[in-house]
């Protein structure tokens, strides 16, 4: 069977890089367990500096690019150019606003003498410096993450407005998005572990 | 009619020639040699380190090098010949190379992300290189264990960078093969019909996909340390060290079937063929690779016996460490079990393979005793884990590379080598690397410790007696791969099936054409049968 044929393929191809993604983020969790097992009252008084009006709404923004994004593959299954572009522009902006939003809820911490290596961490409980180092550790690599997917979906939405991604051939979109729902997946799990802990 | 053109002569993409044609190729072909010429490379490059640190030994004191620079040699040593040499030994050579043609297609299911691992391997390459002569080579070891990793000087992130880009290669290579397996598989080939080759070089695929993105975000910690002092793994800043261990070892001890694995599939096809019978046991062969990947998974705390964890943990890691044993067993069992009673041709491959049966069931006995709790505190750090590592690393896989190397020598590039001058290449190695180890298990026993560039007055004799190995072994391989370069000017043509084989690289010419079958293979029902091969050659007297 020709490759350039078998769609079948190339998502198992996606599904299997997804799943190397899930482990990395996998051993950050588990250090996530083991300090927590360790420092559960610092990680709770950690979790209670955090914005969480700003936490809930990347949350939203993210499910509603997972929105869009599920909506311009619909939309492009039906044939629907037009549709297809508007949906995955919107993704990509929502992503952009995640980022804004990170980039004032990151800047704020930083204000506050709260960044790695501080001294205020440095010299402070142990269990906090640790919450907060894997705070940005995590949200950091998670952000890279979503400069990643932007960049996926822009290379779709491009591939869209050419006319390469139609109807009968619109594998790499969906490849696209599946990253982009795991990146919003990771999220989903981020924010109870640090804005929710309690 | 006209002659079928090699994959040499037929460019893929076409419209490329020189040596366009190989940098940009997405033939898994010229891909499996581009890799075969880099990885050759890199290991005469730790090879020769290796022999340093031999020399430095010798004798007492300070010979050769200093501490420092003994410390850069045993860490680049390991860093070279772990990521550079024994993990993308063979699957990205070989695994590159036959994969596609033993299960009947032709090429791998994502030809452009092959080419994209080789570049990130070479990058790797290349990075580890410049901490050569840039910030100080690292003095960590290859495993780079915090606090020493995040504390020295020297230019540990950059090595640490080298070996993550190294990790993504081989990664890639990991779904590139498993999706090929999958979904180019010939339609007519049920999986337990594939070469057992295909099927260890399967296994191995899934242990890169499950395995090396932990290492991945484990050397991103390093680096990340490094750079911002996080102190995820420093006592004073709330960390534990320990954790690092244990987020390193769960992808470098299934490394070390990642490096198994496919060794263990080459002896199985060299020593069917030349026994000219089916293998033992073909399907106890098949799942015992996958017990091995699933099993290797769950041993990687053995490592850490005297790091302080828990005893019902050195408990149970040691059980499921003596657990690993059992398919390993099947294997050596099942190898010998096809020799028993078989026509056997000697050849330069199947001497390797021999070889490598024997040294590679001293290595795996005495990762018994390291594997055991108690006799494991004795010998722990000491020599005797170098010479138990070395013997399955090295008499292991290093012999199943050289057993593959010659065995599909003739089908990649349609010459056949020098025998003579290949049996006194092995017998010179086998002899170097007995007198070189054996004295390191004794050693190891006496109490002499790993990764020191001097040592007390007790361990002289040993030491001195190891050099000569490493003379001997250094003399073997360089006249081996001397004997393969020759042969590719000189050597005789070699027909599509020199040795015998069934699987079907050697239905197909040699070296392959472009798509590799010039018309589509019939897949047999049963990859070994050599009924055929046995009435063939009867009247002959042999093969060759």
């Amino acid at each position: 069977m020709k490759p350039a044929m078998d769609d079948r393929g190339k998502r198992l191809g996606m599904w299997l890089f997804l799943y190397t993604e899930v482990m990395l983020f996998g051993g950050l969790f588990v250090l996530y367990a083991v300090y927590f097992s360790m420092y559960a009252s610092d990680f709770m008084a950690g979790g209670k500096e955090l914005d969480r009006f700003f936490g809930t709404v990347n949350t939203v923004i993210l499910l509603v690019s997972s929105l869009a994004v599920a909506a311009s593959i619909t939309a492009v299954q039906r044939n629907e150019k037009r549709a297809s572009v508007v949906w995955l522009t919107a993704a990509i902006l929502c992503g952009a606003l995640f980022l804004i939003n990170k980039y004032f809820e990151w800047s704020h911490k930083i204000h506050e003498g709260i960044y790695p290596g501080s001294d205020d961490l440095i010299y402070g409980e142990p269990g906090r410096n640790i919450f907060f180092g894997l705070y940005y550790i995590i949200t950091g690599l998670h952000g890279i993450h979503i400069v990643i997917g932007m960049a996926l979906l822009g290379v779709a939405l491009l591939f869209t407005i050419k006319g390469r991604i139609t109807g009968d051939n619109h594998v790499f979109l969906e490849n696209a998005g599946l990253y982009w729902h795991l990146v919003d997946l990771f999220w989903i799990f981020i924010f109870p572990l640090f804005y929710l802990v309690l | 009619m006209e002659p079928v053109r090699s994959f040499f002569d037929t460019p893929s993409p076409s419209r490329y020639s020189g040596a366009l044609s190989w940098l940009l190729t997405t033939d898994h072909k010229r891909i499996g040699l581009m890799y075969l010429f880099v990885i050759l490379f890199w290991f005469v490059v730790a090879m020769f380190l290796g022999g340093g640190m031999r020399l430095e030994l010798m004798f007492r004191g300070r010979t050769l090098m200093g501490p420092e620079s003994y410390n850069a040699l045993f860490t680049l040593h390991g860093v070279i010949m772990v990521f550079l040499f024994i993990i993308p030994g063979i699957p990205a050579i070989f695994g590159n190379f036959f994969l596609p043609i033993q299960i009947g297609t032709d090429d791998v299911f994502f030809p452009r992300l092959n080419l994209l691992s080789w570049y990130l391997y070479i990058i790797g390459g290349l990075l580890a290189l410049v901490t050569l002569f840039i910030g100080g080579p690292p003095d960590t070891g290859w495993t780079f264990y915090v606090p020493f990793s995040v504390g020295t000087q020297t230019n540990v992130s950059v090595a640490v960078f080298a070996a993550f880009v190294l990790g993504m290669a081989s990664m890639l290579t990991g779904i590139n093969f498993v999706t090929t397996v999958h979904r180019m598989r010939s339609e007519a080939m049920g999986w337990l019909q594939m070469p057992l080759f295909t099927w260890s070089i399967y296994a191995t695929s899934w242990v890169q996909i499950l395995a090396t993105p932990v290492v991945a975000i484990t050397l991103i910690l390093i680096i990340l340390e490094r750079f911002l002092g996080v102190g995820l793994f420093d006592p004073a800043r709330g960390g534990d060290p320990i954790l690092y261990q244990h987020l390193f070892w769960i992808y470098s001890h299934p490394a070390v079937y990642i490096m198994i694995l496919p060794g263990m599939g080459v002896i199985s096809e060299v020593i069917t063929v030349f026994a000219r019978k089916p293998i033992f046991g073909y399907k106890a062969m098949a799942l015992s690779s996958i017990a091995i990947a699933v099993v290797g998974s769950l041993v990687w705390a053995h490592h850490m016996y005297t790091s302080g964890m828990s005893d019902t943990a050195v408990f149970v890691f040691s059980l499921l460490t003596f657990l690993v044993a059992i398919p390993s067993a099947i294997k050596v069992f099942s190898w010998v079990a096809t020799l028993y009673k078989g026509s056997i041709l000697m050849t330069p491959p199947l001497f390797f393979s021999l070889c490598f049966i024997y040294l590679f069931s001293v290595g795996g006995l005495t990762g018994l005793v390291v594997g055991a709790a108690g006799a494991d505190i004795h010998v722990h750090d000491t020599h005797f884990v170098v010479a138990h590592f070395h013997f399955t690393m090295f008499g292991g896989t290093g012999f199943a590379f050289f057993a593959a190397l010659h065995h599909w020598w003739p089908k990649m590039f349609g010459r056949m080598y020098d025998f003579k001058r290949a049996y006194w290449a092995a017998v010179l190695i086998t002899f170097g690397f007995l007198l070189h180890y054996i004295p390191m298990f004794i050693l190891g026993l006496q109490g002499m410790p790993r990764r020191y560039y001097d040592y007390v007055a007790e361990f002289e004799a040993g030491n001195f007696v190891a050099g000569f190995g490493a003379v001997f072994m250094l003399v073997g391989l360089l006249l081996m791969l001397v004997n393969l370069l020759i042969s590719l000017k000189r050597g005789t043509l070699a027909p599509s099936d020199p040795w015998g084989g069934t699987t079907l690289e050697w239905k197909t010419l040699s070296p392959p054409p472009l798509h590799n079958f010039v018309e589509t293979p019939d897949i047999a029902d049963y990859p070994y049968d050599f009924t055929d091969v046995v009435r063939d050659s009867s009247g002959d007297g042999g093969g060759v």
